[in-house]
Formats: structure tokens, C-alpha cells, sequence
């Protein structure tokens, strides 16, 4: 007679169906991929906000045609003499009477030069100190009483703190998503047994180890979890490319499109969410049929 | 060897009734390479008394050692592999519907992680010995119940077990398939399988004079 395979010996294939169960895990994944996608984007953007933000350096200047304290010239001359020798700020620039109307036309209408206020001279620079601006603004209060020096820095902190918090959504709708991939893999091996019920008992009786009816089942799971996964996964791309392809001008320049415009971070866990959601469907069958079968004498 | 020493066995109702005694202060032993009937009564415990022989229930009370372990003792991983060395005839056959004829009776062997080479040769051999190696094909649900029980009956000795227990293995058979099954369980008998039969056939049981245990209401009346 003909060598004949081991095959489907408790008929897993008809209790364990291979339509519902990698639909629903395919689906888990499709929404973990988006989660591992957004969390990765919210790092690639803060890290990009937060350099620029960091380093942002505004002085407002008020009065900046009286004379200063020193009666040496302008308040805004004073101030621009002190920052000229400090070698920490650099680029230092006036904003424009446009630049100015444009910033506080919300507030004051198109045309604020007419209602005659007193406006404060702004100038931009980068800071590029290791500690904080602090000295400086001293200096500069000295040069010019009534100078304000604001840094970047209190907002790369919200930034920051904002990252975080999404980075943590991201993790909890992980953590949610492998808990329901769980939670469907057990529902559908508890309707597996419940189905195998006489089959399972029967094998019992003949010797089966809790092992390897657990394993059956386990190998029965990794490779439905396996294949609805990867389906997901892979439907998830397009919509990653897509969201990539909509963060490109915030994260920097765009350069091939499409899959390219990839995080390499994400293009290497992606990949590793079809095997996750195996070791899920593996742990969980795995748990639930040992579980079931101590019922078993 | 097979041990019993006052053994209770109660079944637990889900419905919160009274906890039902099958088996009351059962006590014998049968030695290794022994036979016995086990006859009585429809209700009176036969099935119930294998069942705790294969492991398949847990005493109420008492002492049971079976192949030389104390069933209340053993791992459940021992108890497994002790029951590889058990053969069983089922009452229902326990046929897996999935599985052909040549599966279902390879099972056993499969389990316990025999070669294919070695499964190929005993299946076959057992297939010819109870007359169905032109049905290896068939599934259950295309065998006749005597065929069915023929299935059922390779099934538990192809792993030549060190204890068969059978219950009701001649039920579906006619005459000539009833003696030839009864060579085939002399002949593992007489190869030192302990044997344990179940039956209502009083002609098989005249026919084949090997001392008996009887049951009536669940205690036992006769050993001998």
C-alpha cells in the first residue's frame, strides 16, 4: 500500500473554519498595522517639530525707536548689538511691517499701522546654546529694559508630552487589538471543541497527551491567525503609503512616494505582525484546550 | 494486573439530584495474562466498572490499580500513556467520522508516535485478521454497524495492548464474525494481554469458560 499522510485527524479543518476566524484577525491587524503606522509617524514628527521648535528664539523689543538706557542709540539697536556678540544665537532677522501685520491681523484687522499703536520690534534667531536663554534675556533686559525673550522650548515640552500620549493611544489600541485577536482565536477554539467533543474524548481515551491535542489545535490557529494577518497587513500598506504620502511635507522632503515615504522602523515591524498574531492564535488555542481539556479525567 | 479494593463510583447529576451509586464496594483482581467476563444485567454497572479500568471515571472511593499503577497516583501525562497500553472496545465503536477505515485504526499507533513503515504493516495485518482489508477506504458512515464494530475491535488491539477491555464487542456480529473475533482475543490473551469482557452473549460465555464477574445493582455478586 501507498505511504498515507497523518492528515486532519481530529477534522479540525470543518471545526475550525477558515473563514471567520482569519477575517477577524486579518481585520485586528489591519487596525494594528494603522496603530504601529501611527504611532511611528507621531515619532517621526515630533522628532522633526521638536528640533525646530526647540531652537526657535523670539525677542520682542517695545519702544524700539526710544533711546536705550544708555542713551548709546535705539532700544532696538541695543538689542541687536547684544545679540550680535553672543555667539549662541544665530541668524538673528527683523520681521518685516508685512510679517507683523499679517501675525496680529486676526486680532487687529489688515490694516493695524492706521490704528496707530505702538507695535514691539520682533526679531527671530536660532538658539543654539546647550542650556537655556535665561543669561541672555538678562543681557538683553539690561540693554533694553522691558525686552522679552521667548525660546521654543516650553512648546517642544507640549510636544513632546503630545507624542507621548499618542504613542501611549497607539500601544493601548495594540494592546486592545492583540486582547480582541486573543478573545476571537479562544471563542472559535472553544466552538472547535464543543464541535470535536466526541472526537476529542475518544482520542483522550486512546492516549492522546493534553499536548497533543492542544498542539493540533494551536497549529490549527497559527496557521488561520498566519493568513488572515498577512491579508490584513497587507491591505494596511496602501493606506500607510497613503498617510506617509499626506506627512511628507511635515516630516521632510518627499522622495520616491508611495511605499519609499515608508519609515524604515515601519517597513520592518509591519512585517512582523502576521507572526505576532501566530504566537497569539499559537498561545491562545494552546491555553484554551488545556484549559478545557482538565475537564477531561 | 488489575486491582480493585472497595470501590465506589457515583455519578454527579447537573440538576442537583441525588448523586446516583453505579458501583458499591467492588473488589477483585485479575492477574496478568488473566480473562474474564464481566456479565449482568442491563444497568447493573458493567460499563461504569470498565470505564474506571480505562481511566475514563474517577472513584468515589476506594483503590484502583491498573498495569501496575494507582490510578489515583498518576500524572495526568502517566495516565495517558497508561492508556495507550489499554485497548478498548467501546460499546458505540467511537469511530472517528473524519477518518477511513486504515486511520481509524491506525490511530492508536499514530498517537504513539509509531513509524509509518510499522503502522502500515500492523494496520494491514489487523485489517485482514477481522475481514475488512478491502474497506480501508471506506469511512463509518459507509460500513455496516457489524463492519463498524470490526473497525472498533482493530482498532483496540493494533498496538497490542497489555489490557483489552471490551464492552459488548460481539453486540453487532453474527456468529461466524463472533467467533472469529473470540480467536482473535484468545489468541492476544494467550500472547499475555489481559482481557476484560463485557457481554449479555451467555452462549459465548459457555462456549469460551473463562472465570467470570458478575454485577447486580452495582455490587458484585460473583468472582470466579
Amino acid at each position: 500500500m501507498m505511504a498515507r499522510r497523518r492528515g486532519d485527524l481530529l477534522g479540525l479543518r470543518a471545526a475550525l473554519s477558515d473563514r471567520l476566524l482569519p477575517v477577524l484577525v486579518g481585520a485586528m491587524s489591519f487596525l494594528a498595522a494603522l496603530a504601529v503606522g501611527g504611532a511611528l509617524a507621531c515619532a517621526t514628527l515630533a522628532a522633526s517639530w521638536q528640533g525646530d521648535t526647540e531652537a526657535a528664539l523670539t525677542i520682542q523689543v517695545p519702544q524700539p525707536n526710544d533711546p536705550d538706557a544708555a542713551n548709546d542709540g535705539t532700544r532696538l539697536a541695543a538689542v541687536q548689538r547684544a545679540l550680535a556678540v553672543n555667539p549662541d544665537v544665530q541668524g538673528e532677522a527683523i520681521m518685516s511691517e508685512a510679517e507683523m501685520n499679517r501675525l496680529i491681523a486676526p486680532w487687529l484687522g489688515s490694516d493695524a499701522a492706521s490704528l496707530g499703536l505702538s507695535l514691539p520690534a520682533v526679531i527671530t534667531a536660532q538658539w543654539e546654546g546647550e542650556g537655556s536663554a535665561d543669561e541672555l534675556a538678562t543681557q538683553l533686559q539690561q540693554a533694553s529694559p522691558g525686552t522679552l525673550v521667548k525660546t521654543g522650548a516650553i512648546w517642544a515640552q507640549r510636544v513632546a508630552a503630545l507624542t507621548t500620549s499618542l504613542q501611549a493611544c497607539a500601544l493601548a489600541v495594540l494592546l486592545v487589538v492583540a486582547l480582541v485577536a486573543a478573545a476571537v482565536v479562544a471563542v472559535a477554539t472553544r466552538s472547535g471543541l464543543a464541535q470535536l467533543r466526541e472526537t476529542i474524548d475518544t482520542v483522550h481515551g486512546l492516549g492522546a497527551l493534553d499536548s497533543d491535542i492542544a498542539g493540533r489545535f494551536a497549529t490549527r490557529a497559527i496557521w488561520l491567525a498566519l493568513g488572515g494577518s498577512a491579508g490584513g497587513t497587507l491591505l494596511a500598506l496602501p493606506m500607510l503609503a497613503w498617510l506617509a504620502w499626506l506627512a511628507a511635507p511635515f516630516t521632510g522632503p518627499a522622495r520616491l512616494g508611495g511605499f519609499f515615504n515608508l519609515p524604515p522602523a515601519l517597513l520592518v515591524l509591519v512585517p512582523l505582525l502576521p507572526g505576532m498574531a501566530a504566537l497569539i492564535g499559537w498561545v491562545t488555542a494552546q491555553l484554551t484546550v488545556r484549559g478545557w481539556l482538565r475537564h477531561l479525567p | 494486573m488489575v486491582r480493585f479494593e472497595d470501590v465506589w463510583l457515583r455519578y454527579r447529576h447537573a440538576d442537583r439530584a441525588p448523586e446516583a451509586e453505579a458501583l458499591r464496594g467492588i473488589s477483585f483482581e485479575i492477574e496478568d495474562g488473566g480473562f474474564r467476563w464481566l456479565t449482568g444485567p442491563s444497568g447493573a454497572g458493567k460499563t461504569s466498572l470498565l470505564k474506571l479500568i480505562y481511566l475514563a471515571e474517577h472513584p468515589a472511593r476506594g483503590r484502583i490499580e491498573i498495569l501496575g499503577s494507582r490510578a489515583a497516583r498518576i500524572t495526568r501525562r502517566e495516565a495517558a500513556l497508561l492508556r495507550r497500553r489499554i485497548g478498548v472496545v467501546y460499546q458505540d465503536f467511537r469511530l472517528l467520522p473524519q477518518l477511513d477505515a486504515y486511520d481509524n485504526v491506525a490511530l492508536p499507533m499514530r498517537l504513539a508516535r509509531r513509524s509509518e513503515a510499522q503502522v502500515r504493516a500492523d494496520v494491514d495485518e489487523i485489517l485482514r485478521w477481522v475481514g475488512l482489508a478491502h474497506r480501508l477506504h471506506a469511512r463509518p458512515d459507509e460500513l455496516s454497524g457489524g463492519e463498524q464494530q470490526r473497525i472498533a475491535i482493530a482498532r483496540a488491539v493494533v498496538a497490542r495492548p497489555k489490557l483489552l477491555v471490551a464492552d459488548e464487542p460481539t453486540g453487532n456480529l453474527d456468529n461466524e464474525q463472533a467467533e472469529r473475533l473470540m480467536l482473535l482475543i484468545t489468541a492476544l490473551n494467550k500472547l499475555g494481554t489481559t482481557v476484560i469482557v463485557a457481554t449479555h452473549n451467555t452462549a459465548l460465555v459457555e462456549r469460551y469458560p473463562f472465570p467470570r464477574l458478575s454485577l447486580e445493582h452495582g455490587r458484585l455478586v460473583h468472582d470466579g
